[in-house]
C-alpha cells in the first residue's frame, strides 16, 4: 500500500487577509449527513442531543457550537460536523459519511456580509441573518451552505471539487470590497 | 423574479429549476389516450398556470408554483409533496 498524503480542500490556497477581512480554512474532524426516517424526527433529535449535546436543527438553523456543530442542509437532512455520528442513529436515519466531500471555509471581519452579498443572492445582514441562521443557497453559481458563526463570521461551503473557485471568488469579492474602504 | 420556497422562503429565480406543468400522473389504469394527453398535450394558458419547480441551489424540494404567465406574478407556493399529483397504485 502508497503511503499517501492527506491534503485539505483548500491545501495552499488558505489562509489569505485582503485588508481587516480575514479568509481560513476549517477541516471538522469528520462530517454526517443525518437523514432522519420518516416519523423519526424527534428520537434522531432526542439520540442526537444524547450523544452530542445539541438538538437536531430546524429548517434554516444551525445548533452545537464551534467544535461540534449541526446545520440543516436541505429538506428532511443536516450537517453533523464535529466526531463521527453517534452509530445510535443508525436505525432510525440514513448517515452518509461526508468528510471528504465539503470544502469548509470560514470569512471574517467587519464588512463580510458584503462580500458575501456579491456572491449569494440571499439577505445575509445581521439584523436578518443572526448568529446560528443556515442557508442552502447559491454561492457564486455554486450549491453551497452559509451559516452565520459569529457577529462577523460566517463558515461557507462548497464541493470538495470546487474549492479552487470559492477560493478564488471570494477572494476577487474581498478585493473589491476592501477597495471601497 | 422571486419564488417563495416553502422551506427555505423568499429565493432569487437563478437558484430554481423548472420542470414543466404540474400535472396529476395517470392512474396505473389509464389508457393510451390519457397518457398521450399527459404527456404531449399542454393548455398553454394566458393567465394563471401550475408548474413544477425544483430548489436546485437550495433546499433540493420540489415545489408547485402557481404563476401568472402574463403579469408573472407568484401567486402561490407548496411542496409538490403536498399536491397530490400522483396517482394511486
Ligand atoms: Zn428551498
Amino acid at each position: 500500500m502508497a503511503d499517501l498524503i492527506a491534503l485539505t480542500p483548500c491545501d495552499g490556497l488558505l489562509p489569505v487577509t485582503i485588508g481587516s477581512i480575514n479568509l481560513t480554512e476549517d477541516v471538522p474532524e469528520a462530517m454526517t449527513l443525518i437523514a432522519p426516517y420518516a416519523g423519526q424526527e424527534e428520537a434522531v433529535s432526542e439520540r442526537l442531543e444524547a450523544a452530542h449535546g445539541m438538538a437536531f436543527p430546524a429548517a434554516n438553523r444551525s445548533t452545537g457550537k464551534a467544535g461540534a456543530r449541526a446545520i440543516w442542509f436541505g429538506q428532511g437532512a443536516a450537517l453533523l460536523q464535529g466526531s463521527a455520528a453517534t452509530q445510535e442513529l443508525a436505525d432510525i436515519a440514513a448517515l452518509t459519511d461526508q468528510s471528504d466531500a465539503w470544502a469548509v471555509v470560514r470569512l471574517e471581519g467587519k464588512s463580510a456580509a458584503e462580500v458575501l452579498a456579491r456572491l449569494a443572492p440571499v439577505d445575509l445582514r445581521s439584523q436578518v441573518f443572526k448568529r446560528g441562521h443556515t442557508a442552502r443557497c447559491e454561492v457564486s453559481h455554486m450549491m453551497g451552505s452559509i451559516t452565520r458563526v459569529g457577529p462577523e463570521a460566517f463558515q461557507i461551503m462548497v464541493f470538495r471539487s470546487m474549492a479552487r473557485t470559492l477560493v478564488h471568488d471570494l477572494k476577487t469579492a474581498m478585493a473589491a470590497v476592501d477597495a471601497r474602504g | 423574479m422571486r419564488i417563495t420556497c416553502p422551506i427555505c422562503g423568499d429565493r432569487d429565480r437563478r437558484e430554481f429549476y423548472v420542470k414543466g406543468a404540474a400535472l396529476a400522473r395517470p392512474e396505473a389504469s389509464a389508457t393510451l389516450e390519457d397518457w398521450h394527453e399527459h404527456v404531449n398535450l399542454r393548455d398553454n394558458r394566458a393567465g394563471e398556470t401550475k408548474e413544477l419547480w425544483y430548489h436546485e441551489m437550495g433546499c433540493s424540494a420540489w415545489i408547485e408554483v402557481c404563476r401568472n404567465t402574463v403579469s408573472h406574478e407568484i401567486v402561490s407556493t407548496r411542496l409538490a409533496a403536498t399536491a397530490d399529483l400522483g396517482a394511486k397504485r
